[in-house]
């Protein structure tokens, strides 16, 4: 039986260093990700969607290292056992409430204002959406609750197009982030316009955020590579064969990342260029007989 | 909904007759004079990381006390579930 077989080393729960994860207070380290002031030594940015239990989520969140995570606002269920609350209050992970499932800004601003009352925070990840099967922003009521949103004292953060236009002017209502779309919620597709995320970034002063279509650890990289300054998921591990070893990888893929993103990459060349010297070679005589 | 500050329709006699709202989308009778913080205890003793709207308000847990619910009030309570 192939389960027998499987390496489940992973399923235990992690020892330190994922034991507990480090608050936004405690020390963020040499290069923060600093949103609306507050410092954040990890650069990933958690959805809680989508895991088969709170456990596998539990261990998932661990594993990624994540010190922000958001949460959805619905009815009450009395019925429901555990909260989603409970695991990021025990590891001391920051909630960041999103309004998922709004498609006007009208419900937006109310669902932000229930979280706020509900969660104590005023940060809220601003989702707007035009439609069920797409699930993309819709801009006008996007721009539209950001600035109510922004005027009645919420830091936010709008889920967005890839679209430098729309991000300037989030930026210019006053939005904490931007946080753009590399493809649609829950398609893997990665980053499909990586130059709009070049323009996007080039342009913020904020801190962009990839958020949405991440499959697998490489888009993750790809991202900060292109400059964002974080990287935002959940289907990408809470939906993968193995969540917690993908959160893993995920942690290390922004990690990584970033370093390349500092460090600066080569120019793309159309030809070779030689890594060795040129000079120095010895004069070999391809005649002679030890080259058989 | 009847709250001193914000609305200025005269509250539901207290303690008489029965009135319905919406709660969570689904009808329910309550007794006359029924607050908005009895309202919530019924669905959660604990009510952590909860927040209530009526009719597209939101009410400060505070004032649930003082918020007498009115017949055809919408009541939406809230929690934090997985998600994003």
């Amino acid at each position: 039986m192939a389960d027998t077989m499987r390496d489940t080393t992973h399923e235990t729960p992690y020892a330190p260093p994922y034991a507990t994860a480090p608050s936004p207070a405690a020390d963020p380290g040499p290069d923060p990700l600093t949103i609306a002031g507050t410092a954040f030594s990890s650069r990933l940015i958690m959805g809680t969607g989508g895991a088969p239990s709170l456990e596998v989520l539990e261990r998932s969140l661990l594993a990624s290292g994540t010190q922000l995570t958001t949460v959805a606002m619905r009815r009450l269920d009395p019925t429901v056992q555990g909260s989603v609350l409970s695991v990021l209050d025990r590891h001391g992970i920051r909630v960041l409430p999103n309004t998922a499932g709004c498609f006007t800004a009208g419900e937006a601003v109310l669902t932000a204002r229930l979280a706020r009352e509900a969660l104590g925070t005023d940060w809220v990840k601003l989702e707007v959406v035009a439609d069920e099967r797409t699930l993309l922003p819709d801009p006008v009521e996007l721009l539209d609750a950001a600035e109510t949103l922004v005027d009645d004292g919420f830091t936010v953060l709008p889920y967005t197009n890839d679209d430098p236009v729309l991000a300037r002017r989030l930026e210019e209502v006053g939005c904490a982030a931007i946080m753009p779309l590399g493809s649609p919620i829950g398609s893997g597709l990665g980053i499909r316009n990586p130059h709009n995320f070049e323009l996007i970034v080039e342009r913020a002063t904020v801190p962009v955020i990839l958020d949405a279509g991440a499959g697998t650890a490489s888009d993750a990289s790809l991202a900060m590579e292109l400059g964002c300054a974080a990287v935002m998921l959940a289907s990408a591990v809470t939906r993968a064969q193995e969540p917690v070893l993908m959160a893993e990888a995920m942690r290390h893929a922004v990690a990584a990342g970033r370093l390349a993103h500092r460090a600066g990459r080569i120019p793309r060349r159309r030809f070779a260029h030689a890594s060795s010297p040129a000079e120095g070679l010895a004069a070999l005589d391809p005649e002679r007989p030890a080259f058989g | 909904m009847s709250t001193p500050s914000t609305d200025p329709s005269p509250a539901p006699n207290p303690g008489t007759g029965s009135l319905t709202v919406s709660l969570n989308g689904e009808p329910r009778e309550l007794p006359g004079g029924t607050t908005l913080d009895a309202l919530v205890a019924e669905l959660t003793r604990a009510p952590s990381g909860v927040a209530a709207a009526v009719n597209e308000q939101v009410v400060p847990r505070g004032q649930w006390p003082a918020t007498a619910l009115g017949d055809g009030d919408r009541v939406e309570v809230l929690t934090a579930v997985q998600g994003g």
